[in-house]
């Protein structure tokens, strides 16, 4: 097998390229869109979105859709927490690796597969601003600052460069968490302005109110890192 | 939705004879085994009802092995014979462990064979023997317990690890069980086990924190408990961080007040010294002072303690818990008014000052009444018996530290964060650098801090047989699968041929001992540091990319442009090469763009004569106006 130029002493030859990970393709979801296929274990039909199979109880792989359609909520921005939660509880409770311990290690597998598959919805959905750029990516929009397809904006650009300056010249602590409650503060206005957009399916506006969210949390962890700082001993 | 049945075929539920799992608290210094009927554990006992098994090994010249309270008895008059926390030692490299071979009375290598993953060997009652081999030995003691207990051998176990345990430990704990026969089912975190105990048998409910302080390591996890759901929020601590610490503070203590330093004693003193110091801790946490008399090299010195001292010179461990508490508090994103309480696990949590001080942190009087040596064991058979004979109750947990994967110029490129509910799978792309570069090596490094060296390297593997492609053509999808026991996998393969690369992470060699701990305490504190070094990075990074492929473009299609056009490329070449001697970012970026704009036009006549438009030569007036545009 053929091997590449070493160049030179430095052995690390990759360059990231940033990009989401989706574990069901969209590829997968065209070849099959809503029919029945074989369940892998009695080989009857068992509907694409099904977990278990209907004729032999054998959990099956994770079935196509979104991540919204993986916890049984209809795409959208408004969330309920307290309902996602319990049907979180309610999935992992069935689909666990600890529900199947003792199991075949196919069922292992599919189990361990279904299992991320939920944690990667949940992780998605819970969050505001992770729920946001993932509704707007089914929408074809990447609100990436590097890799994005929409323009950044530049008051948010503006407004990030000057919030970044005012925490770089802050001294004391308090003067950190002024800087912080503000960001906080300023995360909850977006929110709402999300909402808003969203509900009026504005992606223009989404977009951007995305963005600005993503400024104001790395904002608010970079404060966060300094308020940290000034507390080590 | 479909009920799945769990209990296996023949076998009905409640079926009193069927503990077919037991649990098993493998800790630093007692391991602790329990098994679980019907939702009601209990710690199994030896023949002298004694509940703790010392995790101590001895290795006798005949070739006998010894286990638990009789190996410990031979700690001190053997010493070269017997292993004491060898927990400390799983899945550790040669450097890891040399600040400690000081105080250990054992000599260390690493075999040149290279299967044992570079993991060391001690060196002990004459032969070599693996930390995963001694502490099989334990595991074995531990199962034989339960064996004669319940009449019949229990073949499967739970285990629990510390929550901060990282993924080569957790690895060699795995194969300890394996050498010992024993089928893991899972491997469960102490802290999570001792929050089911507690949630089960106390009906606790709401936010918790599970403050467990051990013999060497201390851990702290926010859990959501309702309705049987232990959920974790976020978990932290320091995988060297202790009961032995308190031990060594006070012995240093004495030795200082006899004028002596531990550095320059013989191991078999320096064991003498700790065993009194630890009585000392034991006494002075149910007395306010005592005197204490110590005897070696012929010369008997006595030492008064009172609780004051004692306090003062275990303060600054407790502060380090403090600190960490605090951290994971955030990580949780909740405040600490939302706890509901604190359990304490582990026999460190004795100490008065430990409790004062998680009671004055939390605002609450911290929960003791499942005895902190044996909850986690307790949660351990809880969790054994729902996994063979069902249950409805859930453990969600969480990974402890980031995992990553090393780029360009020495950074760590995280692809999964701490505190990410597993199991979990995450994928990153990643492409070729060179033109028909057809190998890429991957190492995955676990921590917080931003660059590789600051970082414990866990596995490096390399990805071969990538079709040469132009540099930038090749999609190198990396998948990082971490599973419900917090162990990794990573798979590799290029998307458009296949080509396939897999490594199951096994510990490769690392760190210092408490760089675990030092990593995500360095990480809070150097965090601005980090940024702005893994910035710069980036920065030359990128620029050394753009050198590179302005060159390649020259040498390819260079006779597009006249003797100007080119001087006007091959100058911003040189600036930009300048800014990269030193160290300003700013510049750095600036040369880049300045590079990528002069380039348009030539960029732009070389796709003119890939679609046919033949060009000859782009004048200088072209390019001279691109630049004021």
């Amino acid at each position: 097998m053929g091997r590449g130029p070493r160049g030179g002493l430095r052995p690390h030859r990759s360059r990231l390229v940033r990009t989401e990970f989706e574990t069901m393709t969209a590829a997968a979801q065209k070849a099959n869109p809503d029919g029945l296929q074989p369940c892998w274990s009695c080989k009857g039909p068992v509907a694409s979105t099904a977990m278990f199979c209907a004729t032999c109880g054998a959990v099956q792989p994770p079935g196509q859709g979104d991540r919204f359609t993986r916890l049984g909520l209809a795409r959208g921005f408004d969330v309920d927490r307290g309902d996602l939660d319990r049907r979180y509880f309610a999935l992992q409770r069935d689909l666990h690796p600890d529900r199947f311990a003792t199991r075949a290690a196919r069922e292992r597998e599919i189990s361990l597969q279904q299992s991320t598959s939920l944690n990667e919805a949940y992780e998605t959905v819970k969050s505001p601003l992770r729920r946001a750029e993932y509704l707007l990516s089914l929408n074809g929009v990447t609100v990436n600052a590097e890799t994005g397809n929409r323009p950044a904006d530049p008051d948010v650009l503006m407004e990030a460069m000057e919030s970044r300056e005012a925490l770089a010249e802050a001294e004391t602590e308090a003067e950190i968490a002024a800087l912080a409650e503000q960001a906080r503060d300023n995360q909850r206005h977006c929110l709402d302005a999300l909402t808003v957009a969203f509900r009026a399916d504005d992606l223009d506006a989404a977009a951007r109110l995305a963005t600005r969210l993503k400024y104001l949390a790395t904002f608010t962890e970079e404060a966060r890192g300094r308020a940290r700082a000034r507390r080590a001993p | 939705m479909m009920v799945i049945d769990i209990h296996e075929p023949g076998q009905t539920p409640r079926q009193h004879a069927a503990v077919s799992a037991v649990g098993i608290d493998l800790g630093t210094t007692n391991s602790v085994v329990a098994i679980s009927q019907d939702g009601k554990p209990q710690v199994i006992r030896d023949s002298d009802g004694e509940a703790l098994l010392p995790s101590v090994v001895a290795y006798g010249a005949d070739g006998s092995v010894t286990v638990g309270a009789a190996a410990h008895r031979r700690l001190l008059e053997d010493p070269r014979d017997v292993v004491s926390s060898v927990k400390r030692l799983m899945g550790r490299g040669l450097d890891d462990i040399k600040t400690l071979s000081g105080v250990l009375p054992f000599e260390v290598s690493v075999p040149a064979d290279g299967e044992s993953g570079g993991m060391v060997r001690l060196h002990v009652g004459g032969r070599h023997v693996s930390p995963v081999e001694i502490s099989a030995e334990i595991l074995r003691a531990a199962a034989a317990r339960a064996e004669v207990a319940l009449g019949r051998p229990v073949p499967q176990a739970v285990i629990t690890v510390p929550a901060y345990f990282d993924d080569a430990a957790r690895t060699a704990t795995r194969d300890s069980a394996k050498l010992a026969g024993l089928d893991v089912l899972r491997l469960v975190n102490e802290p999570t086990a001792a929050a089911l105990a507690y949630g089960l048998d106390k009906g606790a409910e709401g936010l918790y924190a599970i403050y467990d302080l051990g013999g060497g390591t201390f851990d702290i996890s926010i859990l959501r408990m309702e309705r049987g759901v232990f959920q974790v929020l976020a978990t932290g601590g320091d995988a060297a961080l202790g009961g032995d610490d308190f031990d060594h503070a006070i012995a240093e203590h004495f030795l200082a007040e006899r004028g002596l330093e531990s550095t320059r004693m013989e191991p078999a003193t320096v064991k003498t010294v700790l065993a009194l110091a630890r009585r000392a801790k034991e006494e002075l946490s149910s007395r306010d002072s005592s005197s204490f008399r110590l005897e070696f090299d012929g010369e008997a010195t006595f030492h008064p303690l009172d609780h004051d001292t004692f306090n003062a010179l275990i303060e600054p461990f407790i502060a380090r818990t403090d600190a960490i508490c605090r951290q994971v508090i955030e990580d949780a994103e909740i405040a600490m008014e939302d706890i509901e309480g604190v359990v304490l696990v582990g026999g460190s949590t004795r100490v008065p000052l430990v409790r004062e001080r998680v009671a004055a942190l939390f605002g609450a009087e911290p929960l003791a009444d499942i005895d902190p040596d044996s909850v986690v064991a307790l949660g351990a058979a809880l969790q054994a018996e729902a996994l063979t004979q069902g249950s409805d109750t859930l453990l969600l947990d969480v990974t402890p530290l980031s995992l990553g994967i090393e780029t360009m110029g020495g950074l760590a490129e995280k692809v999964i964060y701490r505190n990410t509910p597993i199991p979990v799978a995450k994928a990153q792309d990643f492409t070729t650098y060179q033109d028909g570069q057809t190998g890429m090596i991957i190492h995955v490094v676990q921590g917080e801090r931003e660059t590789v060296d600051e970082c414990r390297s866990l596995a490096r593997f390399e990805l071969t047989g990538i079709p040469p492609m132009t540099a930038g053509a090749a999609r190198v999808r990396v998948t990082f699968a971490v599973d419900a026991d917090g162990v990794l996998a990573v798979t590799a393969a290029e998307q458009t041929t296949g080509a396939q690369g897999h490594v199951a992470v096994k510990p490769s060699y690392g760190l210092a001992e408490g760089e675990i701990e030092n990593m995500l305490r360095a990480s809070m504190e150097h965090a601005r540091d980090d940024v702005t070094r893994r910035l710069l990075v980036e920065a030359r990074v990128e620029a050394d990319r753009v050198l590179m492929a302005t060159r390649a473009a020259l040498t390819a299609d260079g006779d597009l442009l006249d003797t100007a056009g080119r001087a006007v490329i091959v100058d911003a070449m040189a600036r930009l090469e300048s800014h990269l001697a030193g160290d300003n970012r700013e510049r750095v970026n600036s040369g880049v763009e300045e590079l990528d704009k002069i380039c348009q036009p030539f960029a732009q006549a070389r796709m003119d004569r890939a679609f046919g438009a033949a060009l000859k030569g782009v004048a200088v007036d072209a390019l001279l106006e691109t630049e004021t545009e």
